[in-house]
């Protein structure tokens, strides 16, 4: 069984984002950049299926700029056998995402595709889905467990009224959550190994998929700031305030 | 131009956010049309012809409508997309699942997730956990939009009597099949809708000093809440959760205890009324959002909390 593990780079989740004076975007120069954390998920799960003896080869993709590489050599050092690299530059949207991955499948027909359930820059949450519709697939978003049958899994989904299951033919998209498991580090050793691996590299155009967006950003700007609130010391004072100047209790 | 709701239901009741979703879709065009898809969902079908902002129902059912899968879902609505220019359904994990198989169907870049509807074509959307709102406008002819439904507020639910049509099943997909849901019971307000939340953290050191939070939830009837690093610590289970990967809440009055406010968990709280946070650490960064900060021991707090509340004479409900 071979898994294609699709991987973003985006702004680590620790920096405090900041909007560009201008409008046209958050700051990104001289920002910390790391995998988008649900998609080390991913990474995980697959390596995890290929260590148990059910997967035979674990490949890991990503669409963006130049330095995007580094989040294909990460899944690399982690136990990913493979990467490849399709180059594109700005905003590419989920669609347009979503139909390079698909020629990517159609090329390396896995039986498996994985990828975190959203990207925590653009919060879109769409890819995995758009990707399924495409191939017309069965989905499996929001995973939090996943059971490997025989030509079937079995996938505890995260839903807001509490856990849904369902089984699904392969191949199949599942979307992970950052429930899933607990992603490991990359032992310097298989960094190192990690450099040999090999990453093909294409372009976006040289698949046929158009990256041009179809949704013009306006404008990007700091949300209202919420006025500074106050210090009480006591139980007592807060309960006071909430009762007779909130009024909220 | 019409816009197509996709109501969420439990083929009984209309799940609450519809009307939210419903106030969303009026303001990008006054003919909204709801969607029913479901398994004996004559009654839902009844209670969205009874919302006054929609103009029609139209239900489609058959029994493998009655989980609401996706892949069920997507090809009946495709179908049925030709005749509007909007499709809009909540951004819940519901519409979250379903709307990009309905859009990548579409040939369309869908619009996630908005919290404002500028025009038909223009809406702003949180990114980066609410740290930056985009404005953003869509050239796609046919326009697939999913609402943050804490941003809108719930239609009126009564007084309408719109017409109700039946549409024609699509083709089951076989591929995936529903097993169970294990939905959590409780006599508590749901945590996405209730009046006041109270939330706790790692701070809180074990599920059974929850119990702490429980008792002061219990008599302010809120719902109770949790920081995703209470949930992977196990202190209690993920749908509670807080935040950028689980729930955006917009309640009265959010009471942050043992939490430090990490960006993820501040994106789902902090466009609550009035915040209230309990923390020890003095430095903590839930204080800057905290209209009111009470810097205690929360093992302290909480009791004498619970104590203060008892000694009030009136408590909202």
């Amino acid at each position: 069984m071979k898994i294609l593990v699709a991987v973003k780079r985006v702004i680590d989740y620790n920096v405090q984002i900041r909007v560009k004076e201008d409008g046209t975007g958050v700051v990104t120069d001289n920002v910390k950049m790391s995998t988008n954390p649900p998609d080390d998920n991913a990474i995980e799960e697959a390596v995890k299926i290929k260590e148990s003896g059910k997967a035979t080869e674990v490949i890991a993709v990503t669409v963006g700029e130049e330095k995007a590489q580094e989040t294909v050599r990460k899944a690399l050092a982690v136990g990913a056998d493979r990467g490849i690299h399709v180059k594109a530059e700005g905003i590419i949207e989920p669609i347009a995402v979503s139909k390079i991955l698909q020629k990517i499948v159609e090329k390396e027909k896995p039986d498996l595709v994985f990828m975190g359930k959203q990207a925590i820059d653009d919060d879109c949450n769409q890819t995995g889905q758009m990707l399924s519709a495409l191939l017309n697939w069965p989905q499996a978003t929001f995973a939090s467990k996943i059971e490997v049958k025989d030509g079937k899994l079995e996938v505890i989904r995260e839903i807001d009224e509490g856990l849904e299951t369902i089984e699904i033919n392969t191949p199949a998209i599942v979307t992970c959550d950052l429930r899933l498991n607990e992603p490991r580090y990359a032992s310097l050793p298989n960094i190192m190994k990690a450099k040999k691996k090999p990453i093909e590299q294409m372009n976006a155009s040289d698949l046929g998929v158009d990256t041009a967006p179809k949704i013009q950003q306006i404008k990007v700007e700091e949300p209202p700031k919420r006025k500074a609130g106050i210090k009480v010391s006591s139980v007592a004072e807060l309960v006071q305030k909430l009762k007779n100047e909130a009024k909220v209790i | 131009m019409s816009v197509l709701l996709i109501a969420e239901h439990n083929n009984k009741e209309l799940k609450s956010f519809t009307l939210n979703a419903v106030t969303a879709a009026s303001q990008i065009d006054s003919d909204v049309h709801a969607l029913v898809i479901g398994n004996n969902c004559g009654d839902a079908a009844k209670a969205a012809s009874e919302l006054p902002l929609v103009k029609k129902v139209i239900t489609v059912e058959a029994t493998y409508y009655e989980n609401f899968l996706a892949e069920n879902f997507a090809p009946v609505i495709v179908k049925l997309a030709d005749n509007y220019s909007h499709i809009v359904c909540s951004a819940n994990t519901f519409g979250k699942n379903l709307m990009p198989r309905i859009a990548a169907k579409l040939d369309t870049s869908q619009v996630s997730d908005i919290i404002k509807v500028e025009s038909a074509d223009t809406f702003v959307r949180p990114i980066y956990a609410g740290n930056a709102f985009a404005t953003v406008k869509s050239s796609d002819a046919k326009k697939c939009i999913t609402i943050r439904p804490t941003s809108f507020d719930p239609c009126e639910s009564t007084g309408g009597s719109a017409p109700i049509e039946t549409a024609e099943a699509g083709e089951e997909f076989s591929l995936t099949k529903f097993v169970k849901r294990e939905e959590v019971k409780s006599d508590r307000p749901e945590l996405g809708t209730a009046r006041i939340v109270v939330s706790g953290g790692r701070g809180m050191q074990s599920g059974d000093n929850f119990k702490l939070i429980t008792s002061i939830a219990d008599k302010l009837n809120a719902a109770i809440g949790a920081s995703r690093a209470a949930v992977d610590a196990g202190y209690i289970s993920n749908d509670h959760q807080v935040g950028q990967t689980g729930k955006v809440v917009v309640p009265d009055l959010y009471i942050a205890v043992g939490i430090s406010g990490a960006i993820q968990h501040l994106a789902g709280m902090k466009e609550s009324k009035v915040i209230v946070a309990i923390n020890k650490d003095g430095e903590a960064p839930i204080f800057s959002v905290a209209d009111y900060g009470l810097e205690a021991d929360l093992f302290e707090a909480l009791p004498q909390f619970l104590e203060e509340l008892n000694k009030l004479n009136t408590i909202q409900k």
